[in-house]
């Protein structure tokens, strides 16, 4: 796979149909990936897709829009929703995107590799559901559902809703997985007591490093609200815990409509707070409350909060149903 | 405890009342002049439009020390400005479901539709979620530090 | 250095009964930035503005806060008072201690204190209040109303003898909209023609109106009071000032068998026509689709037998560009389509017809010469039934759950009048309930019923189909006597439901006027302001904002004509400066907030901003002043908090919250 994606940006550099490419290249480890743009022929040859290129393009190609000329950007089926949402929002530039969609089988979580059991990684290869691992201590395979990201447990399935071209084997039907709400709703089961703690469990070890923020498509402000001074809420050493919580309520209340529940939020948090169960419950909440909406669908309908119906529920209904 | 119930019967909760100009404001004005009343708890921020109020004035409410957060607007349709209350209808149905499922008492926050006519729903209405707000007692939930494992 | 003054007002004792006034001037004298803090017994009397405007004065106050009854009493005289003082009347703000606190509060202490926190909260958003000042934009002395039906034409007759010019667009080849359509007019029966016909001349000959027909609207720009209107002036191929409207060419015309769409398609036209004798203009449209000429190059008889040479083939479509003061909407309606009610057989028999075409079959000019007739065969009609609300009160996704309002007194008066011309005529109606209110109405339903003898059945018709005999069988219920009904009809006519006629809702976006999910446009106030859209400097006029009636659609007319003058009648309007503004250096140019605009206040420009050094051209949110009303819906939408709303800041209404809560 990798090897076709890098000489078809060969061939588009060369034909000049893009002027750089916007792919992953190995991290600090060779489990993991990062975004970086490819300017040359000789550069792409730092240009990898394997397993655990989950890191989503499309918010950089606000950053490449501005820049001359064209960019050729991989795109996994759920990444097309977050840059579909992105041309609604005036952020991305369609004319000069070249969206090639590769396909993805679900993309590896390190971690959970290494809580199935495994030390001393030293390769890590995929063989269809099987992932084969190689150790200091010797050979193991796992299957592949069992290690995958958080977000892949509820993949949205293997539509590319915006592409310029396919690469090979993207074609083939991929449903959309059940259960996407299954822990938004056993939080919601909880007594109201239960569900404080768990999230003063889980916000309290927030360390504010705006990783989440960063990583967002949909945070896609030049100037977020919480470095706003004209708000009075500008970023600051957080002088109290609610800060925390305040900034997530109000980080998923901004993205909610907007979200395309791509779980980069979690995906990256470094401490392992999952970030995008707020996000699934505004998803789960609008879907039940204005009909479902799968934002970054398409690029034209009016997102659930910037509109309404006449009909719509009140807001005692959050009590009314316990 | 026993200096706790002490406590709880002389607990004056703080409540913020977002009230639009048109609608709610009016109403409360109402309520005034015909002297029905409520207690003082109860203090009222005029905004244009019950869409004026952004979620972030109601967590900074309760950031500051608030114990319930009350938004009245004009009644649906009613909107002076045709359809704000709508769209504050969806904000504040989502951020108020959000503050239930993060576990804060969904008793402490309420909207209302209250019309310029409507003075004894207004009285009512601070009433019953004064009451209610009594009855959680203080907000530590969301209030400062305490949301900190100790 | 902010310099506050805070004045607490006794009002006799309406405040200071309950209030410790004395007590709030010593604590909110000790709050930072408050320099000057007093009370007395009647702030609002001459002698307390004089206290205000002393202390602005001799203080070098920057803004004073008024602890007084509620803004909603005396916001205005204390703005004017500092204005007075030399203050920007925004820069003061009222704690509202008497309704809200005095008058409810029984507990002194209590009151105080909750005063002392009202008191605190105007001083924290004083402090952050900006000198504002209103705007001004100018007014265009001209309107535009859009459609020229009886709704169109009354209210351009209005403005203009009120002395402003206007400019009617309609999109057929004619003005006189439905009424002229129409046979006979309820309650009074005089004719259509007779009352409309002399209007239409009028609207052709004045001075300050200008028609133009074969027209439509195709973009608006501006705002109220200064819109841009661009006009497609669709070809006739007939030059509109050569035409003497002789009609020699509708004669001698060899396409004939073209639908007429004035009949409703019961007879037929040619293709260079007039839709009707009366039609002002006076001159003909050639319908190149079915214009021999257009459609082959050859024949051009109408162009060789037109003395005055006015036939032009050449010609092609123009847009102009046009400046107005306001605008009205006056697009009437339509009958709704029938092709999802097949059990009224309409699609299936000529027998049944709608009721407009009811008014063309009755009219001595219509395609039978006024003769009613069964169109199938031509012969007279034995029975007729009449079935009300078609389409209408439909709770159904087929038809529409309004009710169509003119349905029961044009049943009533075409049943009357069959009655009249024709004694032997057996007329029937089947109706859900019978709806007259209006001047005279109920008179004239039960002349219907009492003096000529028309048949009315409460119930629905079930289904209409064809009996062997070649009459029509009409299946319905009788509700009142509960048996089933079946009877043989000649003729069925059907009160089909009226929608907004189709280009309504294409218009409305240009308008950024709102409609309801029936595409009528939405009214800025339902009770107070029924004639305005909430968009500025749009009005609405007859049917297009909901069904009614020719009298009801006049006084709307008249009623939309008096606010348009109301408007142009000033030379410049000032704007509400408490408007919503979005800093370019925030703004991501996402939209939401133009999504929640109800006035269409916000649009997008591409600006070059200097963001600490970064020069670069970003497409951002601008609003327009003029247009926004203030309502903050925007502010909220707006994610990165670039969106603000001015005199209700977000950092203003923050301050007021920590006030209160501390």
């Amino acid at each position: 796979m990798q090897e076709k994606l890098v000489s078809r940006a060969k061939e588009l550099l060369s034909d000049g149909t893009v002027v750089r490419v916007l792919g992953w290249r190995k991290g600090d480890t060779d489990f993991s990936a990062e975004p970086a743009f490819f300017e040359s022929a000789e550069s792409l040859d730092e240009f990898t897709y394997d397993g655990f290129c989950g890191a989503n393009l499309s918010k950089y190609m606000i950053k490449a829009s501005k820049e001359e000329g064209k960019t050729l950007v991989f795109l996994k089926p759920c990444d097309t929703y977050s840059f579909n949402q992105l041309i609604k929002e005036h952020r991305v530039d369609r004319e000069k995107t070249y969206i090639v969609g590769v396909g993805c089988d679900g993309k590896l979580d390190i971690e959970k590799i290494r809580e199935a059991g495994c030390k001393g990684i030293t390769a890590v290869t995929e063989d269809g559901d099987t992932i084969k691992v190689a150790t200091v201590y010797g050979d193991k395979e796992l299957k592949r559902e069992d290690v995958i990201l958080e977000r892949c447990k509820a993949c949205k399935g293997g539509k590319h809703v915006a592409y310029d071209e396919l690469a090979e084997g993207c074609d083939e039907e991929k449903p959309a997985k059940e259960g996407r709400f299954e822990l938004v709703e056993k939080l919601e089961a909880m007594a109201p007591e239960e569900r404080f703690a768990f999230w003063q469990n889980e916000l309290s070890r927030c360390i504010r490093c705006n990783a989440c923020r960063n990583v967002c498509p949909a945070c896609s402000c030049i100037k977020c609200v919480f470095d706003n001074d004209r708000y009075d809420t500008a970023q600051k050493a957080n002088t109290t815990t609610f800060e925390e919580q305040m900034f997530h309520i109000i980080r998923a209340f901004h993205v909610a409509g907007r979200c395309t529940d791509c779980g980069e939020c979690s995906r990256v948090c470094p401490q392992h707070i999952p970030l995008h169960l707020l996000n699934r419950k505004f998803i789960k909440d609008i879907d039940e409350f204005y009909g479902e909406y799968q934002a970054g669908e398409d690029t034209d309908s009016r997102a659930p909060l910037t509109n309404f119906t006449q009909e719509d529920v009140e807001p005692s209904i959050v009590k009314e149903r316990g | 405890m026993p200096i706790d119930n002490n406590e709880n019967k002389e607990f004056k909760p703080v409540i913020v009342a977002f009230c639009c100009n048109w609608c709610s404001y009016a109403g409360a004005d109402l309520a005034g002049s015909s002297r029905l009343s409520y207690p003082a708890d109860v203090k009222i921020i005029r905004v244009p439009c019950s869409c004026r109020v952004n979620p972030l004035f109601i967590l900074r409410a309760f950031q500051k020390g608030a114990d319930g957060v009350i938004l009245c607007g004009c009644h649906p349709g009613d909107c002076h400005y045709s359809t704000g209350n709508y769209y504050a209808r969806r904000r504040m149905t989502l951020l108020f479901s959000m503050l239930d499922y993060m576990g804060v008492e969904n008793g402490r926050t309420r909207v209302e539709w209250v019309s310029a006519a409507e003075g004894v729903k207004f009285s009512q209405t601070m009433n019953e979620f004064i009451e209610q707000v009594r009855s959680l007692g203080k907000n530590v939930r969301l209030e400062d530090l305490r949301c900190k494992k100790n | 250095m902010q310099r506050i003054g805070v004045f607490v007002c006794h009002c006799g004792t309406n405040i200071a009964a309950t209030v410790d006034v004395k007590k709030v001037v010593d604590v909110i004298s000790k709050e930072p930035g408050v320099v000057h803090a007093e009370d007395y017994q009647y702030m609002c009397s001459e002698t307390g503005q004089q206290k205000v405007i002393d202390a602005i004065q001799n203080e070098h106050l920057t803004g004073v806060v008024i602890c007084s009854c509620s803004p909603r009493m005396h916001e205005g005289t204390f703005r004017k008072a500092a204005e007075k003082a030399g203050l920007n009347p925004y820069q003061l703000e009222i704690a509202n201690i008497r309704e809200q606190c005095s008058w409810i509060h029984k507990d002194m202490e209590e009151a105080t204190e909750k005063a002392v926190i009202l008191a605190r909260a105007a001083v924290a958003k004083v402090m952050l209040d900006t000198p504002l000042t209103p705007g001004e934009s100018r007014v265009v002395k001209r309107a535009l109303v859009i459609g020229g039906g009886i709704a169109g034409i009354q209210t351009a007759l209005d403005i203009a003898d009120a002395g402003y010019e206007v400019d009617i667009v309609e999109k057929t080849p004619s003005i006189g909209g439905r009424m002229s359509q129409l046979d006979k007019t309820f309650p009074t029966l005089d004719c259509s023609s007779c009352i409309l016909t002399p209007r239409m001349g009028e609207v052709n000959a004045h001075e300050k109106i200008n028609i133009y027909t074969y027209s439509e609207v195709e973009s608006v720009g501006g705002f109220v009071g200064d819109f841009k209107v661009d006009i497609r002036k669709k070809a006739r191929y007939v030059d509109m000032d050569k035409c003497t409207g002789c009609g020699l060419c509708q004669e001698k015309c060899p396409s004939k068998k073209n639908l007429s769409e004035f009949n409703r398609g019961l007879s037929n036209r040619t293709a260079i026509y007039t839709p009707f004798a009366q039609a002002v203009p006076n001159v003909p449209v050639i319908d190149t689709a079915n214009c021999i000429h257009f459609k082959t190059g050859k024949c051009g008889i109408c162009s060789k037998v037109c003395a005055a040479g006015a036939v032009n083939y050449d010609q092609k479509d123009e847009v102009i560009t046009r400046e107005y003061g306001a605008i009205v909407v006056a697009t009437g309606f339509d009958t709704i389509s029938l092709d999802k009610f097949d059990e009224y057989y309409y699609n299936q028999s000529k027998d049944v017809i709608t009721s407009l075409e009811m008014e063309r079959l009755m009219n001595a000019a219509g395609p039978t010469g006024g003769k009613v007739v069964r169109l199938s065969n031509g012969e007279h009609p034995k029975d007729i039934v009449f079935i009300q609300c078609v389409g209408s009160r439909d709770v159904t996704c087929r038809g529409k759950s309004y009710c169509s309002k003119i349905c029961c007194m044009y049943t009533a008066k075409q049943a009357m009048l069959v009655r009249d011309h024709y004694p032997d005529v057996n007329v029937h109606v089947f109706y859900i309930d019978v709806r007259t209110p209006g001047k005279n109405f109920d008179e004239f339903y039960r002349r219907a019923v009492e003096e000529f003898d028309v048949d009315y059945i409460k119930g629905q018709v079930g289904k209409v189909s064809e009996a062997p005999n070649g009459r029509l069988l009409v299946q319905g219920s009788d509700l009142l006597d509960n048996r089933q009904i079946k009877m043989e009809a000649d003729l069925v006519v059907l009160a089909t439901a009226i929608e907004p006629s189709k280009d309504a809702r294409k218009l409305a976006t240009m308008l950024t006027a709102s409609m309801d999910t029936n595409d009528f446009f939405t009214e800025a106030h339902a009770k107070l302001r029924p004639v305005e859209s909430p968009t500025a400097g749009v009005f609405l006029s007859g049917v297009c904002q909901g069904p009614k009636d020719i009298p009801e659609t006049v006084a709307q007319a008249g009623a939309a004509a008096v606010k348009v003058v109301g408007l142009l009648a000033k030379d410049k309007l000032t704007t509400n400066p408490c408007t919503a503004e979005s800093n370019p250096l925030f703004c991501n140019g996402c939209a939401s907030c133009e999504k929640v605009c109800p006035y269409g206040a916000i649009s997008y420009e591409d600006r070059q901003v200097n963001d600490h050094g970064i020069r670069e051209t970003r497409h951002v949110a601008v609003v327009n002043g003029a247009l926004c009303h203030g309502c903050g819906a925007c502010t909220v939408a707006c994610p990165s908090g670039a969106m603000d709303l001015k005199g209700f800041s977000n950092r203003q209404i923050l301050a007021e919250v920590d006030a209160i809560c501390r």
